[in-house]
């Protein structure tokens, strides 16, 4: 199979990040990834995007947010006791 | 979950739960402080404040400690939690729908096909360039620029690394239309960050 052209390759970049292309069309893509250096920049930038709100440091609980959910909690407790 | 945890993590999980519902609430307190900020960042990323995200923390577990006695323990706790806490997100978006709520036409041509505008590669390592205060606001502000089902398909499957089919399960979508969503909001995200990353 073969790509007719970036836009094809863009959209299989997703298919191809979660492992899913068939064999012969990830070869396919790989290869225009090897040559295409505009298709190759959004590929790598999609993935580096995915890692960037992956990463376990982002949007860390506050302190007082982790306060006020347990005293939250002990209230709901009293409440139920 | 696309990656289950270790054996002893879930056994550990059972208990604890057994415990918690048996009236023993350290244990539940240790479900608590074990998830917390797994679902804190859930309501970050779905809601898009802190506010909101805060509510969306306490909701979803007080809930929880109410309907424990019902929870039925043929899933994680952990995936009943994140159940729980994706309803509530949803609800508080529905609750403040649309004036906030961005179209992602512009991303589009006149066909439907995704319009790809940035090229450009990025420099590299952009977590290392901004503080860490800095790079939230450029990600938020990224993941706010997308519908709010677009930002929540993205969080699941990327993030939260739920399968297609259970993210589709969980938004009562079809599985293509998580794909779809997926495919979209990768590249809108992917667009606006390179606005800020790209070199040059």
């Amino acid at each position: 199979m073969r790509l007719v052209n970036c836009n094809k390759a863009i959209k299989e970049i997703c298919g191809y990040l979660d492992g899913e292309l068939d064999p012969e069309l990830k070869h396919t893509l790989e290869a225009h990834l090897t040559y295409c250096n505009h298709c190759h920049a959004v590929y790598d930038s999609t993935k580096k995007t995915i890692e960037l709100y992956c990463d376990g440091k982002l949007f860390s609980l506050p302190d007082e947010v982790h306060t006020r959910l347990h005293e939250a909690l002990k209230r709901k407790l009293q409440g139920h006791t | 979950m696309t990656q289950p945890p270790p054996a002893t993590l879930a056994r550990d999980e059972g208990h604890l739960v057994s415990e918690a519902k048996a009236g023993n609430y350290s244990a539940f307190e240790e479900l608590v402080n074990r998830y917390e900020k797994k679902i804190y960042r859930l309501g970050m990323n779905i809601t898009g404040n802190r506010e909101d995200a805060e509510d969306v923390l306490q909701d979803a577990f007080l809930k929880a400690f109410e309907h424990l006695p019902d929870f039925r323990e043929d899933s994680r706790f952990y995936t009943w939690i994140v159940r729980i806490a994706v309803n509530e997100a949803l609800m508080k978006l529905r609750k403040r729908r649309s004036s906030r709520e961005v179209p992602i036409q512009d991303s589009e041509d006149e066909n439907g096909e995704v319009v790809v505008r940035e090229f450009a590669d990025w420099k590299p390592n952009p977590e290392q360039q901004f503080a860490q205060s800095e790079l939230e606001r450029i990600l938020q502000g990224a993941a706010n620029s997308l519908p709010p089902g677009f930002r929540t398909v993205f969080y699941l499957r990327d993030v939260e690394g739920l399968s297609t089919e259970e993210t589709a399960e969980l938004l009562d979508l079809t599985v293509g239309a998580v794909k779809a969503r997926l495919f979209r909001a990768r590249l809108r995200l992917r667009e606006e960050l390179s606005k800020i990353f790209k070199r040059g």
